[in-house]
């Protein structure tokens, strides 16, 4: 099956300091449909970049990005806008969320942009909230009314809305504790299991473990590729650093 | 993004944030609010002077000293009439016009502005010097008493007719003004009638004057046989235009003058005097309408001050509808509307606002005014456009933000 998205030889430099090394010195890894992918590393390895031109919210100064059969670097910005809002579902490291704003309101924000009849939005909405567990004597409530954990799966909740082929999560589970973090990735593995793909950054072993696959960075390089079957020795490999 | 989703977002952006919509407001409220008030006052005051020289009698000719461009709205007020240098009418004048076919009534008089004093109290307002018939062209009731009447513009009689607020700004309340003594440039005159009100119009009080017999007000007062307006009354309105023709041509050759546009008076009909004001007038609300329209700008540019602020204050929920896929064109119309929504409600406001207190005035009777359509459709334009100009660059800038900066930005 031909790769959801592959990234090859991707480079990417920031101008503000130009002796500084590249964020990303060449990465190349695909994932296919369907698959359940991690990223790790310590901080500084590159992983948000990485991520910011997954999610077309960046392009690498050098090498191509290709999602769908499509070089992203060929689209223009009204094309990139629209492949954010159909293809693509992002969880934040921090939630993002509109803090005056009801939690419905924020969850039926991406479906204004994709244009969504307006009797259907509610509906969706509440299904992708139930989907994180959130209450629902919670959801007219603004969202800086909410503990930390509510307003992630709030977050969750609006990236699932569109339906999106590709979910990209960045430390999803970093505000939430175990019991709920676990609920979440649960449901990431149930969204992967009705065929979508899934894009996790991270830096816990435990969340990893829910991936099919993890691809390590360090230094803004691609270090190992790992299969699920290959996480004790992954485990032994972090824990000697 | 879908018209309804904008008008959506929009009202929540504006209804979440009341203060600051609040404010922003505020500027366009005050310069709708103060262009409709001044075109209301500017074209109420029109009306007023319209209506009152309309009532003086459509078929009047006022003959003043001076040529057209020196003294052409002379007629119109008393008031506003200036002597002129060296041309004068006299009662020559007056007899030579009282004989045309065509004159029903003739009325000269000649205005002076005097200081009137009793015991305790004194007023500075304008005393007129009135001759046969004016009262008949002025059409002057008076309410007790009598009128200068026809034997004391002969024999020259020091009597007085009050102006209603004449009479209360001399006398205490309660006095009978008849039979009273007062001074007029320190010579005694006696009280002998009272004029009906006629109500105050906007620039001078038609109650604040004095009637004396014409040849007094030359004799001990002016000292000169001067007259400042004949008002001629047609006998029919198909006559004006040939009794206009023909007092030209007479006064021209009793004062020896060839040139005609060398007179030294002017004949002026009705509607002559109505264009003079209506000029006049017309600035006038022009000029209260410009600097109104100031106060507007400054709204305006208010309007953008607080929209850039707010693009700031916003860059993260920017930033994070762009990643939600978000395009350009849906950044800058959401700003844009928010921008023109604002003026909108400010430009309501503003117009109730305006129109209230146009009201409130007529209402308090110091000042007529009145409302006009199309300053408010103005308004309203002007409000929208404000909206676009001042709103454009900030929804720009908002558009171009990088959504990855935006997110970031703290």
């Amino acid at each position: 099956m031909a790769p959801i998205l592959e990234i090859r030889d991707a480079v990417k430099i920031y101008s503000t300091a130009a002796d500084e090394a590249p964020a990303l010195g060449g990465v190349s890894f695909s994932v296919e449909p369907g698959e359940f992918v991690a990223i790790m590393g310590p901080s500084g390895s590159g992983k948000s970049t990485l991520m910011n031109i997954i999610g077309c919210l960046d392009r690498p100064t050098t090498g191509s990005y290709i999602l769908d059969g499509v070089d992203v670097a060929r689209m223009d910005e009204d094309q990139l806008a629209e492949i954010r809002a159909t293809r693509i579902g992002f969880v934040f490291q921090s939630f993002n969320l509109l803090p005056r704003s009801t939690v419905m309101r924020n969850v039926i924000l991406p479906m204004i942009y994709t244009r969504v009849p307006v009797g259907e939005r509610e509906t969706r909405a509440s299904k992708a909230l139930e989907a994180v567990g959130l209450d629902e004597n919670r959801w007219y409530h603004k969202t800086n009314e909410l503990s930390g954990g509510q307003m992630q799966r709030v977050a969750i909740a609006r990236a699932l809305v569109n339906d999106p082929a590709i979910i990209l999560a960045d430390e999803p589970t970093g505000n939430l504790d175990t019991r709920t973090g676990q609920v979440i990735l649960e449901t990431f593995r149930r969204l992967q299991q009705q065929g979508r793909t899934i894009v996790l950054i991270t830096h816990e072993h435990d969340v990893a473990e829910y991936a099919d696959r993890t691809v390590h960075l360090r230094d803004g390089l691609v270090v190992s590729h790992e299969e699920a079957e290959a996480h004790d020795s992954a485990r032994s490999g972090e824990e000697a650093r | 993004m879908s018209i309804y989703d904008l008008v959506h977002e929009t009202m929540l952006s504006v209804t979440t944030n009341k203060v600051r919509s609040f404010l922003t407001v505020l500027g366009i409220v005050v310069g709708i609010a103060s262009v409709i008030l001044m075109v209301a006052i500017g074209q109420g005051s029109q009306a007023t002077i319209t209506n009152s020289i309309k009532a003086a009698g459509s078929n009047l000719l006022v003959v003043t000293p001076g040529g057209r461009s020196a003294g052409a709205f002379g007629g119109g007020g008393g008031g506003f009439g200036g002597s002129n240098s060296g041309a004068k009418l006299t009662q020559a004048d007056v007899n030579l016009i009282s004989q045309l076919p065509g004159v029903a009534h003739i009325a000269a008089n000649s205005t002076s502005r005097e200081a009137l004093s009793v015991p305790g109290a004194n007023v500075n307002i304008s005393v007129t010097g009135v001759g046969d018939g004016y009262q008949t062209v002025k059409a002057i009731e008076t309410s007790t008493g009598v009128f200068v009447t026809p034997e004391d513009i002969r024999g020259g009689t020091k009597v007085v007719v009050l102006g209603p607020t004449a009479v209360t700004d001399l006398f205490p309340a309660g006095t009978d003004p008849l039979g009273q003594k007062i001074r007029i440039k320190g010579i005694l005159f006696t009280v002998v009638g009272v004029t009906k009100s006629k109500g105050g119009s906007s620039f001078m009080n038609a109650d604040e004057v004095a009637y004396i017999p014409l040849t007094t007000l030359q004799r001990y007062l002016t000292g000169s046989d001067a007259i400042s307006t004949i008002n001629v009354e047609a006998t029919t309105a198909e006559g004006m235009t040939s009794l206009q023709n023909d007092i030209t041509t007479t006064l021209l050759a009793a004062h020896h003058i060839t040139d005609t546009t060398k007179a030294d008076f002017s004949v002026l009909s009705q509607s002559d005097i109505l264009s003079t004001a209506s000029t006049i007038t017309g600035t006038f609300t022009l000029l209260l309408a410009a600097i109104s329209g100031i106060s507007l700008v400054v709204g305006g540019i208010g309007i953008m001050n607080m929209m850039l602020t707010t693009v700031t204050e916003r860059t993260r929920e920017i930033g994070l509808r762009k990643a939600i896929g978000a395009r350009p064109v849906d950044i800058t119309s959401q700003f844009l509307a928010e921008a023109i929504t604002l003026c909108l409600i400010g430009g309501v406001i503003g117009i109730s606002l305006g129109w209230g207190l146009s009201a409130l005035i007529t209402a308090t009777g110091v000042l007529t005014t009145e409302v006009s359509l199309g300053a408010v459709g103005i308004a309203v334009g002007v409000c929208a456009g404000i909206g676009i100009v001042f709103g454009y660059y900030p929804a720009r800038r908002a558009s171009k933000l990088d959504p990855i900066e935006a997110l970031r930005y703290q």
